[in-house]
């Protein structure tokens, strides 16, 4: 479990974070897009269009706030020294003068690009997990934020061919997800809401019975994939005996109730109250019972349409990832900026590499009193990138530019120079007409 | 001022389409460059709107008697039992499209000929006129054109279709044999996770994923690399997308337009025109509250149980229970409560009651109260944010912990059953509501729940949770019966009925086979009682009964909508 560290976080230690650490120049560079370069092709309005929203001490918002270079912003969050940075929209016009917009049309002042965004909470699982509730997280449950960014970024690149990809820690429950290539960004909101539509399996509330309903002679392929890559062998291997889905009456009826046919869950029913007595197994009780449920389910006698999908189904309720489908819908939705210290737990906002997202323990994440020891025990240097890198922050940071932000801005570099030289091509042809 | 004789003036739209053999469908590229005399221009639109509303009947199933020109409309699940119950010598019945088509002709024809299509292109553009003004009625009117567009893109050949896509200039060739066989199996594993025969011999484009989202959305393509495979038969889904946006970016220019000259400039010719034409059609948004009343915060414990429609009744007591709502839970409640006129202080200091008991006040201040604010226009962009339509809660897709939403739509039947036995209502009422939600008639089955407490009528159906409210309390307030004609005439259904149903001479609207057989319509041969006549326009032939009659059908297209 994650201790909050209320105390820890004070607003000392948040200014000497932004004044020391936190990664100014990178993240304008990255929302840049390369346009803050020299080329002709750059747009040098396109940072100063950016929305960054800034949430201060005894939560006061102020939304709308617009830089035109790095300088600009860090000057801006040294001064106010935000408890947490927000990224939004870049709009048609740099959305601190959108006032001066407002009376002309309703279209003046709109988005026009935004990164496809998603975001998983963990409280969206407190039905299937047992090892914690609402807020906290821990090595047991985490394992479904694992999967979820395994399930997501592989269709995000194999299905959908997307390359510019950031996981990030949200810094206490969650992880949050930037697509940032150029077709993402230019996405609609229509278009947006597809792609949410397209990763979403789980459709239950709080009232409704069945949560994950897989009907059909087959799985899309999407589906098929992230069951048999994923899904399948994490169920089996790490949450079944990880979070004991069938170790107590009160667990294993629930799995049950996902069962339409009556006969067979009572019948499993019974024998798991018997095994409950007779258990002198070595293995564990969690496994044995799921072996008996799939051996009945999926045996001959029972293969009735209705119970086909049945083992999918648990595991899919299970393990699936479930989406904020609103923030992933609309370009106008706010999301916190990497490298932000979460004000309850204290912990930074670190990128997580999809690659080796298994090896991902939220419980040893650099924490910000922890971060402004290791600043402190030893002697101040003034180079920016030596002190960054005798902290535990220097890892993260160089996994932010390798892996995302240096190949992040080659693929910008040369879609400006190629976008540029169509125009040049065309206005050549135009004269020569 | 000159006056026209149609038929001597060159059809104009059809020159693109001269060039080629093929017959296509008009695609609105460009307005009209021709005049059109004022009762054209508002009689063409309403022949449109008329068009617009038979496709959404394209989900029932049509009686029709074989020596009249008596309709008879039934929702498709009822219609095989209607069929095995009575003779079919009297009446022949068609499904969905091929009446549609009939009855699209009827109201897009033109005296001659040659116009049809100008008649077509003209009405189009004054509805661009009409319903470019604000999101809503752009939405509307989006979804209207490319269900139509839609409709007549199916009904092409193959070689017409291709000229369509032609014209759209839609690069896409169909997959080489080569590259099928390599996709071959995901492409038949997608037909049948959909239920579809294997598509071994069909022909699929490859298209970018993000130009055919609705197929995306259904997983109902296979997706590589950020390429969609799409078969022959759900191209429709491409033309149609594209179709939309760009009529979508049309709609927003001319929306402009309107704003910046043409509302002035026709202030004493089109513009009331065009204004009639939008608003009788749609009905009121509930951003102002209750003309007459404040509620202040003692009542509204008692309304809840009284007047609340279920979506608000469960988030209401769910708020008491938990002493928290979720953010979907909180604006829907919210922005409820707003509309049936409870003010910002009481908005703040009801929810300060119950969220301080679970997290404090200080963190109600801090993290809740902005938000109260913001819905009431005081933070942000100040907008005056409008209350939830049955619409939007019905399409919301709460998630884990959520309770808002539609509970006709998003509840399990079991535990909808105990909610509305809950609300009191008795068993037999239940089981009509039941049956309702079962086909998918949300607003009906929350109209028979209004009905089942409030022991009368609910002329208008429920669309709005607000409302429900008003006329809930409507009812309670006066305890009088009586519903002014005024009303239901003014409510938008009701007038496009009129309106479209008049080129028949009887039309009967029967919502399931129980009603058909307590009224007798059928048997006495296709002659109904008097006072189910809707072709000619009489108050006095609507009786309650056929009120009644009239939800089913009614209701059933605003969830279309």
């Amino acid at each position: 479990m994650i201790p909050e560290h209320e105390s820890v976080f004070n607003s000392n230690h948040l200014k000497l974070y932004y004044g020391k650490l936190f990664p100014f120049s990178d993240l304008v560079k990255w929302v840049s897009y390369g346009n803050d370069g020299k080329h002709p092709g750059c747009d040098q309005s396109y940072i100063g269009r950016r929305e960054f929203s800034f949430t201060l001490e005894n939560d006061i918002y102020l939304r709308f706030q617009s830089f035109n270079n790095a300088l600009e912003l860090e000057n801006s969050i040294k001064e106010r020294s935000p408890v947490k940075i927000d990224i939004g929209p870049v709009y048609t016009v740099d959305p601190s003068k959108r006032h001066a917009y407002a009376q002309s049309d309703d279209n003046a002042f709109a988005p026009v690009e935004r990164e496809l965004i998603f975001d998983i909470d963990m409280t969206d699982y407190d039905d299937v997990r047992y090892c914690c509730s609402g807020a906290d997280v821990c090595l047991v449950c985490w394992p479904l934020m694992t999967i979820a960014i395994k399930v997501i970024d592989t269709s995000l690149r194999d299905d959908l061919g997307f390359k510019h990809i950031l996981w990030v820690y949200s810094g206490r429950r969650g992880v949050h997800c930037w697509v940032c290539d150029g077709k993402a960004r230019r996405l609609t909101n229509e278009q947006r809401g597809a792609i949410a539509d397209y990763f979403r399996v789980y459709k239950g509330n709080e009232n409704s019975h069945k949560k994950v309903s897989l009907t059909g002679a087959a799985l899309h392929p999407f589906l098929a994939t992230s069951y048999t890559n994923v899904l399948k062998n994490y169920f089996e291997k790490n949450l079944l005996t990880g979070q004991n889905l069938l170790a107590t009456e009160e667990r294993y009826e629930k799995i049950l109730d996902m069962i339409p046919d009556e006969s067979i869950a009572s019948e499993l029913r019974g024998r798991w109250q018997d095994s409950r007595r007779s258990s002198s197994a070595k293995e564990d009780i969690n496994v044995v019972r799921w072996e008996q449920c799939k051996q009945v389910l999926q045996s001959g006698k029972h293969k009735a349409q209705g119970l086909r999908r049945c083992i999918e189904e648990i595991v899919f309720s299970f393990t699936y990832p479930r989406l904020d489908m609103e923030v992933s819908k609309h370009m106008n939705h706010l999301l916190k900026a990497p490298f932000c210290v979460h004000p309850k737990t204290g912990r930074v906002c670190v990128p997580i590499d999809p690659n080796r997202c298994e090896e991902f323990d939220p419980t040893t994440v650099p924490t910000l009193s922890q971060l402004i020891e290791e600043l402190n025990s030893e002697g101040s240097r003034t180079d920016d990138d030596g002190e960054l890198n005798r902290t535990s922050l220097g890892n993260a940071i160089t996994l932010f530019r390798s892996s995302f932000l240096q190949p992040l801005l080659k693929a910008c570099k040369e879609e400006i120079e190629n976008c540029y030289n169509l125009k040049l091509q065309q206005s050549k042809n135009s004269l020569g007409w | 001022m000159e006056i026209f004789r149609p038929h001597s003036r060159k059809n104009v739209f059809s020159s693109s389409n001269d060039a080629s053999s093929v017959p296509t469908i008009p695609l609105y590229r460009s307005a009209p460059p021709l005049e059109v005399r004022l009762e054209d221009f508002e009689s063409f639109a309403i022949d449109r709107l008329r068009g617009f509303f038979f496709l959404r009947l394209s989900t029932f199933v049509f009686f029709a008697s074989s020596n009249s020109k008596d309709l008879l409309l039934i929702p498709s699940p009822f219609a095989p039992r209607v069929l095995t119950t009575y003779s079919a010598s009297h009446i022949y019945f068609s499904r969905g499209f091929p009446m549609v088509k009939e009855l699209l002709k009827v109201n897009m024809r033109h005296q001659y000929t040659s116009e049809v299509l100008n008649k077509d292109i003209i009405s189009h553009f004054v509805l661009r006129l009409v319903y470019c003004r604000t999101e809503d009625l752009r939405k509307w009117f989006l979804s209207m054109e490319s269900a139509l567009f839609r409709y007549r893109f199916r009904l092409l050949s193959a070689e017409a279709q291709k000229a369509v896509m032609e014209e759209f200039n839609l690069p896409y060739k169909a997959v080489s044999n080569v590259e099928f066989e390599s996709v071959k199996d995901k492409l038949v594993q997608v037909a049948r996770s959909m239920g579809q025969p294997s598509t071994a011999d069909a022909i699929f484009y490859k298209v970018p994923f993000e130009e055919v989202p609705e197929l995306v959305a259904g997983r109902k393509v296979f997706i590589k690399q950020g390429y969609a495979y799409v078969a022959m038969n759900q191209i429709v889904s491409l033309v149609a997308t594209l179709f939309r946006s760009q009529l979508s970016k049309a709609l927003i220019l001319t929306n402009r337009k309107w704003t910046s000259s043409i509302r002035e400039q026709e202030k004493h010719r089109l513009t009331p025109i065009v204004e009639a034409l939008s608003s009788s059609y749609l009905g009121p948004d509930y951003s102002q509250s209750r003309e007459n009343a404040d509620i202040s915060l003692k009542d509204i414990e008692q309304f809840a149980k009284s007047s609340f429609p279920l979506c608000m009744r469960h988030l209401f007591d769910k708020l008491k229970e938990d002493h928290h709502l979720k953010h979907g839970g909180r604006m829907q409640l919210g922005l409820f409560l707003k509309g049936v006129g409870l003010n910002l202080d009481d908005a703040l200091a009801f929810w300060r009651a119950e969220f301080s008991k679970k997290v404090g006040l200080e963190k109600f201040e801090k993290q809740y109260a902005y938000n109260i604010r913001h819905n009431y226009g005081k933070e942000g962009k100040r907008t005056d944010y409008t209350p939830y339509s049955c619409q939007k809660i019905i399409s919301s897709t709460p998630g884990a912990g959520d309770h808002h939403g539609c509970p006709y739509r998003h509840f399990s039947e079991e535990n909808l059953r105990a909610a509305i036995c809950g609300m009191g209502v008795n068993s037999r009422a239940m089981e009509d509501v039941i049956d309702k939600v079962r086909n998918r008639h949300y607003q009906l089955a929350c109209t028979l729940t209004f009905e089942a407490l409030h022991g009368m009528s609910c002329d208008a159906g429920i669309n709005h949770p607000n409302q429900y409210f008003s006329d809930s309390r409507k009812i309670l307030d006066s305890k009088t019966s009586a519903i002014s004609l005024s009303r239901m005439l003014q409510s938008r259904v009701f007038w496009l009925l009129h309106k479209v149903l008049e080129p028949f001479s009887g039309v009967y609207l029967v919502p399931q086979v129980m009603d058909l057989q307590r009224e007798n319509v059928v048997k006495s041969s296709m002659q109904p009682p008097k006072q189910f006549k809707c072709g000619s326009w009489n108050s006095s032939h609507y009786p309650g009964s056929w009120l009644k009659t009239r939800h089913s059908l009614l209701y059933t297209f605003h969830l279309y909508g």
